[in-house]
């Protein structure tokens, strides 16, 4: 799967601007640089949006493709925000066979997100993982730290509402 | 030199230390078919084509990589070899968009080719999911069709090459694609539009924007004068597209079919050529006395002037401000020769021939209207393919035309104009106009051999009227990076500077012909196509660009001086910095 691209305006601080051009400046010079500001990068952002990519291009006078195709390659990098809360549904064997799918569907549905991207307001953001190891509770998700099993997507409405008043 | 002794499928052999086994076996006579390989661009052993046996070795080595050693045994065409060659094209067959028939590289895709070669019968073998695939054709001058590709990595080398580096893989898997960053339209990029990834592109993923359809609906609208105008390069290569051997001149006979094709003047860019030399030696004569800046750098090839604007803005000051030979011409079209005619400049179309893809977005500049605004110097660009095609589609029999001359109105040349299809050439015009100008006097020597031939980076030290001009000549646009970052840094102390963007010069231009890598790895094109027009230089009775009898005229009848107020406003531009993120 493609990864998604954020279309939110992004919102970083000039402190984080700071903190990632003392990491561009560790790292200028050596070989293979773009991997580790990236990892870095997105420890300060939360994800690597163009205007975090160009950054680290810029500093390290490599091209943006270089590093565009380098956050493209490995999935641990994410090019959409997260949320305050993120949501992640476990797409592995036993959560799917269980009807995985379905939830996932009913919290894009009810967030209006695909996986991989956020709300307007930040609150949500939506992933699909890989097996969390949680398979006798199947079909699992997690919400932040909080896990959830043995659901149908009509359990749905009812955990986002809880998020949404602020009652989690 | 050192050399070794090996066995290429049982016969011996002796060759240089440090060959890979591909340039070993090419030696001997046998073609290793490759796909990713291009000798100094692309040498990444990536899509296993050139895969040979090697004794002793536990698999299939990639030869294209692989360098021989003494005593090796090498064996190219053995069941296993064969096999494995045709199961990798059947793989790549299995996500490729098999519109053959219908594909604008038919008959020059070089997966085609193989295909063909190595029998593949079955292009169903592995059918299965196809890939999203991009098609991309936001800019004027390439279309992109990801259905098409085989993830070569031929065109990111030459990207990457010239120092512009736009397009890479992204994703993983089967995903991957060749795209832009965060998935941006080309147009959205910094490409300099020299399309050299679409003569490195092995299929038909890379072709340039065609616009046959344009000249064919022109010349068939009886409102419009269409004119024609070929750059100095394509007489030296349009053959390719018929057959001929590389290096061919075909002045004669593509004037002759350019007529045939219904145009109603035939004109020469070597005219705005020679206009381009006298503009640019009075700019740098000027400089040089009144304290301009300098060093002044030519502008002639709008993919180098592209660059400037993104990647070097603060020096184009020092970049002249002539257009080029193609808009000159365009411009002269518009105004003398509509003037002279009594033509409504609204009422003609220009139509050039050009080896390069940058002009189709040159076109499109601003500042390029000398007649007037909304008409365009020039309409429509063709490549050499382009009118290959062009001259294909009209059915005209190519090999078996006369040779006919160029309209006289804008026909006459000379040989200084000729050679601005090659690295050097334009800087070789501006030294023999200028040094004549300078030295009040013709001078005898005009053959500058130091700024000849096919490095990518030269400079010499002429001493003319009293003054040592230093020069540089570079091709190819890392190589330029490099020039002018010392130009930057206030090192060299250089005069006078020509660029071109293609390695090589126009001779290598995105829109000449495109030759497979099974030649194009073995055959110095460069040089054979940039021998025809040194040739021509050389048994031309006129050589340097002010002895053009048309050129006087022009200046006499219409343009006044080199740098008059009119000529400014006719043979002059402008240029804008660009961002380029």
């Amino acid at each position: 799967m493609q990864k998604r691209i954020s279309n939110l305006p992004f919102s970083g601080t000039p402190e984080q601007e700071q903190k990632l051009n003392a990491i561009i400046a560790r790292h200028k010079g050596e070989k293979g640089a773009i991997m580790p500001c990236l990892q870095e990068a997105q420890e300060v952002y939360g994800y690597l949006p163009v205007e975090v990519q160009t950054m680290i291009a810029k500093g390290l006078e490599v091209p943006l493709e270089e590093v565009f195709g380098v956050s493209t390659f490995y999935s641990q990098f994410s090019l959409t925000p997260k949320g305050k809360y993120n949501i992640s549904v476990c797409l592995g064997t036993a959560c799917y066979v269980k009807g995985a799918a379905g939830v996932l569907d009913a919290i894009s549905k009810s967030l209006g997100i695909q996986p991989e991207e956020c709300t307007q307001d930040g609150m949500f953001s939506l992933t699909a993982c890989r097996c969390v190891g949680a398979c006798g509770l199947a079909p699992v998700m997690t919400v932040n730290d909080e896990v959830y099993g043995r659901l149908v997507p009509e359990d749905v409405e009812g955990i986002l509402e809880k998020y949404k008043n602020g009652n989690a | 030199m050192n050399t070794v002794n090996i066995k290429i499928n049982g016969m011996p052999l002796s060759v240089p230390a440090g060959s890979t086994i591909l340039q070993a076996a090419k030696s001997a006579g046998i073609d290793i078919p490759t796909l990713c390989y291009l000798k100094d661009l692309n040498e990444i052993g990536a899509c296993r084509m050139c895969v040979v046996e090697v004794k002793g070795a536990r698999s299939l080595v990639a030869s294209c990589v692989y360098p021989v050693n003494e005593g090796m045994e090498v064996f190219t065409n053995t069941p296993k070899v064969i096999e494995s060659r045709k199961m990798t094209l059947e793989m790549l067959l299995s996500v490729h968009n098999k519109s053959c028939l219908t594909c604008k590289r038919s008959g020059t895709c070089e997966l085609q080719a193989l295909c063909q070669e190595l029998g593949v019968e079955d292009s169903t073998s592995y059918e299965g999911a196809m890939p999203d695939s991009l098609y991309d054709d936001s800019t004027y001058h390439l279309v992109r069709d990801n259905s098409k590709c085989i993830l070569c990595r031929r065109c990111v080398a030459a990207c990457a090459n010239q120092h512009v580096a736009v397009i890479g893989p992204n994703s993983r898997g089967f995903d991957t694609h060749i795209g832009c960053m965060f998935e941006q339209p080309l147009a959205n990029v910094a490409c300099v539009s020299c399309g050299q990834c679409i003569v490195a592109c092995p299929t038909g993923a890379l072709t340039e924007k065609d616009q046959c359809a344009d000249v064919l609906a022109a010349l068939n609208d009886p409102t419009k004068y269409v004119v024609v105008q070929t750059a100095p390069s394509i007489r030296a290569t349009l053959g390719e597209c018929f057959g001929m051997p590389v290096g061919t001149n075909v002045e004669g006979k593509m004037v002759a079919a350019l007529r045939r094709l219904g145009f109603q003047k035939v004109f020469d860019t070597d005219f705005g050529a020679d206009l381009t030399i006298m503009e640019e030696a009075n700019e740098f004569i000027e400089r040089v006395q009144n304290g301009g800046t300098l060093p002044m750098i030519t502008s002639c090839s709008p993919g180098w002037v592209k660059f400037c604007e993104y990647y070097f803005p603060e020096l184009l000051p020092n970049v002249s401000s002539c257009k080029s030979p193609q808009q000159m011409t365009g411009a002269m079209i518009k105004t003398w020769f509509a003037e002279k005619e009594g033509l409504d400049p609204k009422d003609i179309v220009v139509v050039s021939v050009m080896p390069c893809t940058a002009k189709k977005f040159e076109i499109h500049r601003d500042d390029m209207d000398a007649a007037g605004e909304e008409i365009p110097d020039t309409d429509i660009v063709l490549t050499t393919r382009e009118l290959g095609r062009l001259i294909k589609l009209c059915r005209i029999d190519f090999a078996s035309l006369p040779d006919e001359k160029f309209d006289p109105a804008m026909g006459e040349s000379t040989g200084a104009a000729v050679i601005f299809g090659s690295t050097g050439g334009v800087m070789e015009a501006a030294l023999r106009t200028a040094a004549d100008t300078l030295e009040g006097r013709s001078v005898d020597h005009i053959e500058y051999e130091e700024v000849r031939g096919g490095a990518g980076f030269k400079e010499a030290v002429y001493k003319i009227a009293g003054m040592d001009v230093k020069v540089a000549v570079v091709s190819g646009l890392n190589n330029a990076n490099e020039l002018l970052t010392r130009v930057k840094n206030g090192e060299g102390g250089y005069h006078f500077i020509e660029i071109m963007c293609c390695p090589g010069g126009c001779v290598n231009g995105g829109g000449q012909p495109i030759q497979p890598s099974s030649v194009r790895n073995f055959t110095d094109l460069r040089a054979a196509r940039a021998q025809a027009l040194y040739t021509q230089d050389q048994n031309m009775p006129l050589r340097k660009s002010h002895e053009n009898p048309l050129i006087k005229k022009a200046y006499d009848e219409f343009l006044g001086k080199p740098g008059s107020h009119k000529a400014h406003e006719i043979l002059h531009t402008t240029y804008v910095a660009r961002s380029r993120y």
